[in-house]
């Protein structure tokens, strides 16, 4: 249909093979900037490390969020009181038990990781139902107001000092209130590597980058490592994903989403349907939380504000919602170029004019230019407040792609809602499958 | 039929008629002449739809008014009247997407009334709409595997889990053959791979009645399925609508065209002002004084 698939179709390996390409090219960019204004091997890598790190969360949030608004055209903008319950109630199971003295105000039930993440899932789908029972029976826009309602009063019971500490199945436990929760259970890479026995193992692969940073490599490696694990659970997301759209399931939702009444002329009950791909949808953001902070140290209710829900929707709409492959490369994109991007390009600039002096303030930034038509002092000043600006680069963005190209990076390519290829003749259709003709299929 | 039933409803929704005229009780219906219900089972079988006494208001407008027909299996019935009788909203209070205020449909022998329009769609009662709903950003074929019941693979568990998603694959392909078979019965295999909403507005209506034929339907209630659509077209949807009756479906047509109605159907029903003015073969109408005026003083 358009330009870009045939480029899908020449790039060997399909949609992996364009979502491992456009990976490459921003990896690539991101090295060669660096080699190029001579950044450090270790800032280089630690760079890598949190880029993958942000490639994987965007990108499983955007899978997860196309499967409620590209598939089945719920308007979930409470992304982010998934993710806060996710990992909190993920904490609270997985937290060690109380001890007095101990750095953690409150402990938790002192259950395996993998228990605690599995409750967070559970829970985050759990409030997914709740909100989505009643809204679902209402106009669209009504599940809009609802879910990021439900956002800000998850933040806020979390920040409330009710919940700071409690008293379950007679162990001290809470939610930390506005000072935040320590996350102070197992590091989750050390359990990841126990659990498998490997742990001695992966040292042993840790001090062979000794060679290339001579000292404490275990960080950046970590970092590294972690990254890639995302990037295994971005696969996971992808390939659970692509099976539920490619199924009768998948093809309910992309008829509610196009014309909820006709879906229920044809007598799909379609509130069930919503409500489970919903439920789904919440689980995995509740999942992408969990694996977004459970490295982190500690979590605030803060960090939970709605601007983080919105950057999940500019990874989706840059993407092309609808599409799961959209949604990863939307991901990576968002992070690497929106979201990473600007800080990156400060800590160079950093680097390579160490002693440049940033002006106070936008006054003595733009006089200069007018007095002497020196853009110096403006630069420096647009530098040192990027990451405020970050903010005015995505709606710049947003509003480019809203004018020039609203459907995303993948256009209005859709993938097929069946759980075998429907091709244009039934000559190959039949062709292909050659293990149905068994059942008969053209009885009345 | 069953009294409790309809006077449940009644009172359910006595309410909501109190801005505009007073909704005729229920025993009004039952002297209306046509005396449904009295035969039995048989009469359930010979009548697969019957409705009795249907009333809604919208706001202070009766847009149906103790409507009362039968439906008679296996036949062609249109369902005609000047803009503004009820026909829509008659068609969506029987399938479920309104609430009658009062009244009862019936179908195949069970009370349907203020059903979920899925609900009522899986006892084989099935609607098309007036105005085309293809899903637009799927293709025809999706459109059509879209509709047949009781697929496996609607259940998420089955379709993800490795192990179980080969029983909804080789249903699929079963479904696959089951569409293209449809699909050649309707001429329409050179746009199976398009997307709907690039269809003709005649291929959408061929289309929406290849989707509710595989859902499998005893019973198809067409709103004005000729609208729109080229007279060659017309005739071949015509054609198909006779085969499918001559194979025992049973339809009921809501239709603008005066002469398309009295050449093909067997029953006409005619609703003026949400009633039913009169029900009879074409000929007994087209020689009815009452419909004539209906029509002519109507805003026709």
């Amino acid at each position: 249909m358009s330009v870009r698939d045939d480029v899908a179709e020449r790039i060997p390996g399909g949609d992996a093979g364009l979502i491992v390409a456009v990976l490459l090219v921003i990896y690539a960019a991101y090295v060669l900037a660096g080699v190029g204004l001579g950044y450090s091997v270790r800032g280089q890598l630690n760079t890598i490390g949190v880029l993958t790190f942000y490639i994987g969360v965007f990108a499983m949030l955007a899978l997860a969020l196309n499967l409620q608004w590209g598939y089945t055209g719920l308007f979930n903008i409470g992304i982010v009181g998934f993710m806060a319950v996710g990992i909190y109630v993920m904490a609270l199971v997985s937290k060690p038990l109380y001890e007095s003295g101990g750095a953690a105000q409150v402990g938790g039930l002192g259950l395996p990781l993998i228990v605690g993440i599995v409750a967070g899932m559970v829970a985050a789908a759990l409030l997914g139902a709740v909100i989505a029972l009643p809204a679902l029976r209402l106009r669209a826009d009504y599940l809009a107001i609802v879910t990021i309602a439900m956002s800000e009063i998850v933040r806020f019971s979390f920040l409330s000092g009710e919940l700071q500490q409690f008293r379950l199945f007679g162990e001290r436990v809470g939610f930390g209130g506005g000072s935040g929760l320590i996350l102070d259970f197992t590091n989750p890479l050390e359990a990841f590597f126990q659990s498998f026995g490997l742990w001695d193992a992966y040292l042993g692969f840790v001090s062979v980058f000794e060679v290339i940073i001579p000292n404490n490599p275990k960080p950046v490696v970590d970092g590294l490592v972690y990254g890639a694990v995302l990037l295994g659970f971005v696969a996971v997301y992808f390939w659970l994903l692509k099976r539920t759209g490619e199924s009768p399931f998948g093809r309910v939702l992309k008829a509610i989403r196009e014309d909820e009444d006709a879906a229920n002329s044809l007598g799909k009950n379609t509130n069930r349907f919503k409500i489970k791909a919903f439920m789904l949808g919440c689980a995995l953001m509740g999942l992408a939380g969990i694996l977004w902070l459970m490295t982190s140290g500690a979590v605030t209710p803060n960090f939970f504000r709605p601007r983080i829900t919105f950057f999940v929707w500019i990874a989706l709409i840059i993407g092309g919602a609808g599409s799961n492959t959209g949604s990863v490369l939307g991901g990576a994109v968002f992070a690497a170029l929106l979201y990473q991007g600007p800080r990156y390009l400060k800590n160079l600039i950093d680097t390579v004019i160490p002693n440049a002096d940033a002006p106070s303030g936008f006054g003595p930034a733009v006089s200069p230019l007018i007095s002497n038509f020196d853009p110096a002092p403006l630069f420096f000043y647009t530098i040192d407040s990027v990451r405020q600006l970050q903010l005015v680069f995505m709606g710049l963005a947003l509003i480019w792609l809203m004018h020039n190209r609203p459907e995303g990076m993948l256009g209005h390519r859709k993938e097929t809602a069946a759980g075998i290829p429907l091709t244009g003749s039934r000559a190959s259709a039949s062709a292909e499958t050659d293990g149905g003709d068994a059942g008969g299929g053209s009885d009345e | 039929m069953s009294d409790p039933d309809a006077t449940n409803v009644g009172s359910d929704h006595a309410g909501g008629s109190n801005g505009g005229r007073d909704v005729p009780g229920r025993t009004d219906a039952a002297s209306n002449g046509l005396d449904l219900g009295s035969g039995g089972p048989n009469v359930d079988e010979e009548y697969p739809l019957q409705v009795e006494g249907l009333c809604k208001t919208f706001g202070g407008i009766t847009a149906v008014d103790d409507a009362s027909f039968r439906v008679e299996r296996g036949t062609l019935t249109g369902l005609i009247g000047p803009n503004g009788a009820g026909k829509s909203t008659t068609f969506n209070l029987i399938t479920g997407m309104l609430r009658p205020d009062a009244g009862t449909v019936t179908f195949d022998g069970e009370d349907i009334t203020g059903q979920k329009p899925h609900a009522i769609a899986n006892r084989g009662l099935v609607r098309t709409f007036q105005i085309a709903r293809e899903l637009q950003e799927m293709t025809v074929l999706e459109n059509l595997m879209l509709a047949p019941k009781d697929q496996r693979g609607e259940a998420l568990w089955r379709s993800v889990t490795p192990g179980f998603r080969g029983d909804v694959v080789e249903q699929e392909e079963e479904l696959l053959e089951r569409v293209w078979d449809v699909i050649e019965f309707f001429d329409i295999d050179h746009i199976a791979d398009e997307y709907a909403g690039n269809l003709s507005g005649g291929q959408r209506k061929l289309l929406e009645l290849a989707r509710a034929l595989l859902t499998d339907p005893d019973m198809l209630l067409l709103d004005e399925p000729f609208a729109g659509v080229n007279p060659s077209l017309e005739k071949r949807l015509l054609e198909h609508v006779h085969e499918l009756r001559e194979q025992g479906y049973t339809f009921l047509l809501v239709e603008h065209d005066m002469d398309l109605i009295m050449e093909n159907c067997e029953r006409v029903i005619v609703l003026h002002q949400g009633q039913v003015l009169t029900e009879g073969s074409p000929d007994e109408i087209q020689a009815n004084e009452e419909v004539i005026e209906a029509y002519l003083g109507g805003n026709v």
